[in-house]
Order: C-alpha cells, then sequence, then structure tokens
C-alpha cells in the first residue's frame, strides 16, 4: 500500500487546485494532463472523464497531489452506448471540495481498471457494481458477488434484465461447518466458522467467515447480502415528489430515519432547486437530532449486550430512554419507527397541539439526560471489566479508516475530526451552537466514548431548537415551500449529496432523465464502508475481541446491504 | 344442584384431600396450556421489524409478562419463531435451517407487512413474496412494522390457539394447489417432504409464479 505517512515530506501541505474560494478545477484538469480525456459538471461537483486503463494513476494522482483522501462513493450504471463508473472523490479535511472521476467503459464488454490500489474502500464497492451493474474491474483482487447469492443469474440493474426468470440458491457452501475442520495451507491446525447469518451477536444477518487459530482470529471474510431488499430499484421505480421519501426509513431502521429521509431531501431539493422555509429546517434539525439520540442509544445498549452478554440493566435501561425517545417523535410525526416526516421542501406536518406540552416533554426528557449519561458512564465506561474488553481491542488507525471510508463514529473514535453537520453545512447547524466529538482512542473504548457523548451534543441541538421554536412568530411558521406537484429536474443532471446520518456519512447519487423518476438512484451507506475495516481491526486479535469489534462498529444490516 | 354436581364436589377425591384445593383437567388440555403459558422464542433478528420485537421484549412492553418473552438464541432451545422482516433470495434457505432445527412442536409468528407479501418491497428482484413461500406461518401480524402492541396481541392469539389445540397449518403455496390440490393432509405432507433434498437443500425461486 502506498498510503503515506502524515509526517514525511510527501504530504503536501498545499495541495494542488485549492484556492481561497474553493476548488479550481482548471488545475486539477491540468494536473491530470493526458489523464483527463474529458470534462463533466455535476451539481455537486465537476467531474473529470479518464480512460478505463488509467483509473489508479488518475485517483492516485488526485489523491497525493491534490489531497482528495476520501473514496466516498463508486456510482456505476448503464446508459443507451455505454456503461459508466463514477468515483466520488472528496478531501476530509474540507468535505465540501468534491470531485468526480467518470470512467466509460464498453457496451459489450464493460471492462475498466480497478481502484483498489489508491483506495482500500474500494475493493467493495466495485464488487457491489460487479454484482448489480455487471461491470468487471481488472485487477480486482477478489471480484465476485457480493449482495446477491453467488449463483444468481444476471445484473439486475441492467436494463434488460429479466425480473420473472427463475434463481436457484443452493445452501451447498457451508452445510455443516463442524463436520470437517478446515485447514490452512501450510496445514497449520485452523479451524473454519460461521458466524452468522443468523446469530445474536451479529446485529441482524451478517454472516462472517472466520478462520480462527485457536483462540485468534486469523482471517475473517464478511459476507453480507442476507438484507438486499433492492432499494436502489425501488427507488428508481417511485417518483421524486411522494414514492421515494418512505424508503429512507428503512435502509437505517434504527429510528435514524429522519436522518436518512434528510439525505434524500438534501438531494432531490439540490436536484430540482427548491427552497427549505428555515421554520422547517429547525424542525427537520430537531428531530433528526432526536433520531441519532435513539439510534445511538441502541449502539450503546447492544454493545453492552454483546460484551456483558446478558439481557440486563443496561440494555434495559437504553431501551428505556428509546422508548421515551420514540414517543417524542411519534407525538411530532405519527410513527414509533417509519416516520416520514420530511417532504421535498419542508416537512409533513407542524408540531403537534398543544405545542406547550410537546415542549415540556422535550425539556422533561432533556433535563433527565445528563442524569442518565451518567449512569451509562457508571455502568459501562467507568466499568473495569468494559474497560479491560474494550481498550486497545479493535485497533483502527486513522490512515486505514481513511483508506476504507470509514466515517461517523467510527472515524471520530480514531482521531479523525470530520462530522458533515458542521463541515458542509445543512440545515439549521450552522446558526447553533454544538460541538464535534473526536477520541484519539482509535479503539472500541474510544466508539462507544463518542457515541455517548454525541448524545450529549445532541441534547444540546434539540434544547436551542426548541428554544427557537417556541419563540418562533404564528405568522412565520411555513412548514412547507411551494412544490410542483410533480417534479421534473432537467434531463441528464447528476447530484451526489451527503449528510451525517448516526452512523456516518450517507449519500445519494441521483441522475435525472428529465422525467418524475430517477434515470439511476445510488445509496452510498456509511455502514457499508465501516463495516470493511472490520478485517483490519480483528485479524490477530481473540475472537471475543471480534465481536466487540463488530458491536462497536454499530453497523445496520438494512443499510449495509439496502 | 343435581346428582353429577354432586358426585363431582363431594367426591372420594374430595374426602380424601379434605380442603387441599385440587384441579381435574384431561392431559393434553393440560399440556396445551402449559405449552401456551411458557413460551420460548427464538432470537431471530431480521430487519427493521426486530427493532420494534425487541421494544416488545424490553421494558414498559414486557412480553415475558404473558409467559412468552425469554428468547433464546439457539433454535433448537426455542418453540416460536417470530420472523421479523424482509426475507430475501440468500437468507431464506438459511431461515428454512434455522426453522428445521427447532424442535416440534413449533410455531411461527410473522411479523410485518414483508412476511405477508414482501410488504414495501414486493417488487424487489431478490425479495421473497411473504414467508410462507419457505415456512408455514401461524400468526401474520401487519403493519410496517407493527407496534409493540400489536406483536403483543398476536402472540396472545397464538397462545389462545395452542390453548385449543391448534398446530401450524401445512401450507401450499398457490402455484402448487394444482398439483396438491386432491390430496389429504397427511399425503400431501408425505408428499412435500419426499421432495426435500436432505442432501443439499435448495430453494428454487419462480419470480413469474409466486404471488
Amino acid at each position: 500500500m502506498s498510503l503515506e505517512d502524515p509526517t514525511s515530506p510527501e504530504a503536501d501541505p498545499e495541495p494542488v487546485g485549492v484556492t481561497e474560494d474553493g476548488l479550481d478545477y482548471d488545475a486539477l484538469e491540468d494536473l491530470l494532463g493526458d489523464l483527463a480525456i474529458g470534462r463533466e459538471s455535476h451539481i455537486n461537483a465537476e467531474a473529470f472523464v479518464v480512460r478505463p486503463g488509467d483509473v489508479e494513476e488518475a485517483l492516485v494522482t488526485l489523491r497525493d497531489e491534490a489531497g482528495f483522501d476520501h473514496c466516498s462513493c463508486l456510482t456505476a450504471q448503464e446508459y443507451e452506448d455505454r456503461f459508466e463508473s463514477i468515483y466520488h472523490l472528496r478531501k476530509y479535511d474540507e468535505p465540501t471540495q468534491e470531485v468526480g472521476v467518470v470512467v466509460p467503459a464498453a457496451r459489450e464488454n464493460p471492462v475498466s481498471q480497478s481502484a483498489n490500489g489508491a483506495f482500500r474502500t474500494a475493493d467493495w464497492h466495485e464488487r457491489e457494481a460487479y454484482d448489480l451493474v455487471g461491470v468487471e474491474y481488472e485487477d480486482h483482487p477478489d471480484l465476485r458477488r457480493i449482495l446477491l447469492p453467488e449463483t444468481w443469474q444476471g445484473h439486475p440493474l441492467r436494463q434488460d434484465y429479466d425480473q420473472e426468470q427463475p434463481q436457484v440458491v443452493p445452501l451447498r457452501e457451508h452445510a455443516n461447518p463442524l463436520k470437517d475442520d478446515h485447514r490452512g495451507i501450510d496445514n497449520s491446525d485452523t479451524m473454519f466458522l460461521n458466524i452468522g447469518p443468523h446469530h445474536p451477536a451479529t446485529h441482524g444477518v451478517l454472516h462472517l467467515k472466520a478462520v480462527l487459530d485457536g483462540e485468534v482470529v486469523a482471517d475473517v471474510d464478511p459476507d453480507i447480502g442476507y438484507l438486499h431488499r433492492c432499494e436502489e430499484q425501488l427507488c428508481q421505480q417511485g417518483n421524486y415528489r411522494h414514492q421515494i421519501m418512505p424508503y429512507p426509513d428503512r435502509w437505517d431502521y434504527i429510528s435514524a430515519g429522519i436522518l436518512n429521509e434528510w439525505c434524500y431531501a438534501r438531494a432531490a431539493e439540490d436536484l430540482a432547486d427548491l427552497e427549505v422555509p428555515e421554520y422547517a429546517q429547525v424542525l427537520r434539525t430537531m428531530s433528526a437530532e432526536m433520531c441519532r439520540i435513539a439510534a445511538h442509544m441502541l449502539a450503546a445498549g447492544t454493545f453492552a449486550l454483546d460484551v456483558y452478554g446478558d439481557f440486563t440493566a443496561i440494555f434495559m435501561y437504553a431501551m428505556q430512554d428509546r422508548e421515551k425517545m420514540m414517543n417524542l417523535l411519534e407525538d411530532l410525526t405519527g410513527q414509533r419507527l417509519m416516520f416520514n416526516y420530511l417532504r421535498l421542501g419542508g416537512v409533513a406536518w407542524d408540531l403537534p397541539e398543544p405545542r406547550e406540552e410537546f415542549f415540556e416533554k422535550t425539556r422533561d426528557l432533556l433535563d433527565d439526560l445528563p442524569e442518565r449519561l451518567e449512569e451509562y458512564h457508571n455502568l459501562i465506561t467507568s466499568n473495569e471489566i468494559f474497560q479491560m474488553r474494550c481498550i486497545d481491542t479493535g485497533v483502527l488507525e486513522p490512515e486505514a479508516a481513511k483508506s476504507y471510508g470509514a466515517t461517523g463514529p467510527v472515524a471520530r473514535g480514531s482521531g479523525i475530526d470530520y462530522d458533515l453537520r458542521r463541515d458542509d453545512p445543512y440545515g439549521y447547524y450552522p446558526e447553533l451552537d454544538w460541538d464535534v466529538i473526536t477520541e484519539d482512542g482509535c479503539d472500541n473504548y474510544a466508539r462507544v466514548l463518542v457515541r455517548l457523548q454525541e448524545v450529549e451534543e445532541s441534547a444540546k441541538i434539540i434544547k436551542q431548537c426548541v428554544d427557537l421554536l417556541e419563540d418562533w412568530p404564528e405568522e412565520e411558521r411555513t412548514i412547507q415551500s411551494n412544490v410542483p406537484r410533480t417534479l421534473k429536474p432537467e434531463p441528464d443532471t447528476e447530484i451526489y449529496r451527503t449528510v451525517e446520518a448516526a452512523k456516518g456519512e450517507l449519500g445519494i447519487y441521483i441522475r435525472s432523465d428529465g422525467t418524475s423518476k430517477p434515470a439511476r438512484f445510488k445509496i452510498r451507506s456509511p455502514c457499508f464502508s465501516n463495516l470493511q475495516t472490520l478485517p483490519e481491526m480483528s485479524e490477530g486479535e481473540y475472537i471475543p475481541d471480534l465481536i466487540a469489534s463488530l458491536g462497536s462498529l454499530d453497523i445496520v444490516l438494512g443499510e449495509v446491504d439496502r | 344442584m343435581g346428582e353429577g354436581v354432586d358426585s363431582r364436589f363431594n367426591s372420594k377425591l374430595r374426602e380424601a384431600f379434605g380442603s387441599t384445593p385440587f384441579i381435574l383437567t384431561k392431559f393434553d388440555k393440560f399440556m396445551n396450556w402449559v405449552r401456551g403459558s411458557s413460551m420460548f422464542m427464538l432470537q431471530f433478528g431480521i430487519a427493521c421489524c426486530s427493532i420494534e420485537m425487541m421494544h416488545t421484549y424490553a421494558v414498559k412492553h414486557d412480553l415475558d409478562r404473558f409467559g412468552a418473552g425469554v428468547p433464546r438464541a439457539s433454535p433448537r432451545q426455542a418453540d416460536v419463531i417470530i420472523v421479523p422482516g424482509t426475507i430475501v433470495s440468500k437468507f431464506t434457505p438459511r431461515m428454512k435451517r434455522v426453522y428445521d432445527q427447532m424442535p416440534e412442536p413449533k410455531f411461527v409468528v410473522g411479523m410485518g407487512s414483508c412476511t405477508i407479501s414482501g410488504g414495501p418491497f414486493q417488487e424487489g428482484y431478490n425479495v421473497i413474496k411473504g414467508a410462507e413461500e419457505a415456512i408455514p406461518v401461524d400468526i401474520h401480524v401487519p403493519g410496517c412494522p407493527p407496534r409493540p402492541e400489536a406483536l403483543v396481541y398476536g402472540v396472545a392469539k397464538l397462545q389462545e390457539r395452542i390453548a385449543n389445540g391448534e398446530s401450524a397449518p401445512v401450507t401450499v403455496k398457490p402455484y402448487e394447489l394444482e398439483q396438491f390440490g386432491d390430496l389429504d393432509r397427511d399425503e400431501l405432507v408425505q408428499h412435500l417432504a419426499d421432495r426435500i433434498d436432505e442432501d443439499d437443500l435448495v430453494m428454487r425461486y419462480n419470480w413469474a409464479d409466486s404471488p
């Protein structure tokens, strides 16, 4: 790996293309020189067209010379005459500076070079692109299906895919893992162990193919796709105005619904150039932070469940606090879990009447929260046994985290100061007073600490929002701007927008073709990238630490598989 | 009071037991009551509904109050499997295997729209249109996701059915009706059992014909 050491002289303090008022794309084009054979304009950033054979070189140049160290997403899609892979790059230090790298590939034989040499996160992203769209990546270390079963016929996001054709899925492999032990190449005494897909510690239907050497994990390969619900296809079938919004609730279903809805709302609003009234932004900010608290509570509760291994006090306390938060959200949105509260151009409805009662309930909850959090710290983080389990286990160095595209509490637990609410501001966050939490521990413990402290920050945000809402003049309470009944964005506009969801950077790429439905809808899931770091964290560690690392990553399979 | 009642309440048993309370019942009925009143659930999370399922197990809703709330991690210790979420092609054989590993008698609660029809994901290329495509389901709880109260009601209904001695039906998929429609129940079970390849569990998805 050619990962640069931050202290070495190669780490250029002045990346190419940075000017005082943002990015100078002409300088970037000069930097790429002959590598760039064209230029496209997306709403979020400019994109350079690169030949299928030059992918790695172009990405390495942009990474090392221009400082684009975060490969956020890879979108593969099919056009009438070609296939296309778009690498969405940005910077951890300055996420508003984005650039796209567009790689066209031939219609008959779509092959392009793998970006695995530049960003390790490209590994899974390219496997997904191969699985769903059928673009092949040369020099990819392990190009096989990732979401669909190995035996699947066809690539479902292609235009000629026949959804009615029969499929056969065997259970031959992993039939009986205990029958004969797996032997390593040099005949060392290792054992193959399936963890999942039905296992209480995998937080859903994740399957880990682990090879153990004694109690030490020699190799672990996460096998995902047990909850691949075709979210991208379903979003491509729905119209912008109403039919897509219910689906984001179901990506990250741990009460983080409004955070996900916001991602779609932000992308679609920027695509169709819609305004959002300020009052609605405050409502969005408040409800999104309520969701974040509920999501982090579940993360803390289930992590304690993984480490202590019992349905006891901590889990129940966390559920109790979630229950209170869900009651508030139910008052606001009418639903306990799948809120469907945001609309393009605003929110669905105003605060429940009587408003005073809602404010009082919210304030009561926020007043109790410090005491509750202290209890969590007593029960979890200051417990000596817990500390022994979590400090210095599951270590994820910042450089590795960046290369894997880790975001959210996982990145912030590794000391990466990256939070899109502050760095790529949206909603009402820039007007409010709150802090981004980072911890330098890089271990399981740091990630839990980050989450618990983020709950405090979210509470601060909610409190300020409640104050604002309480004093908001009655005649200015506009909850939705004027949005056309049918949205038809300009044909061939492309946008990639991200928000800070509960687990990290949630992104959506939309390409419109002038109709009321998106031509391509791609979801960048934070958990998908975060889960990729699991082998990095747990190989060479004990198997109980693998379970703890998995818990501290706080993945949601609905979002990993989509 | 009639003679029969007299002999029942002032019987030899009453003379023998004196004032000590006792109950007379049929053994079958007793067993069904026991089965319904101490159900061990499988700790089985799939998708969104499993979050509401966790809330049902935890404080406030506390399914344990109804004698049905101890989640077991191993299917070999469980009586009831709540299927909480969307089932996709890759997961179906695994879920079938988990179901097969549960000891008889076993019961299935399908939680949420996805286990009824595929729910909001029904049109997906990879989504199984309901849990009944793979395993028989006793109780369907609709909702997306159902509230914990709804799941508690579903479990209570299941307990009622068990107490009445009703067990899981054998399901025939709609496109199999033509094939098996004229068979008795026992013959049908035999036919279905014969079709299982024990060495190699294979799921064949017939997307065109599934409902």
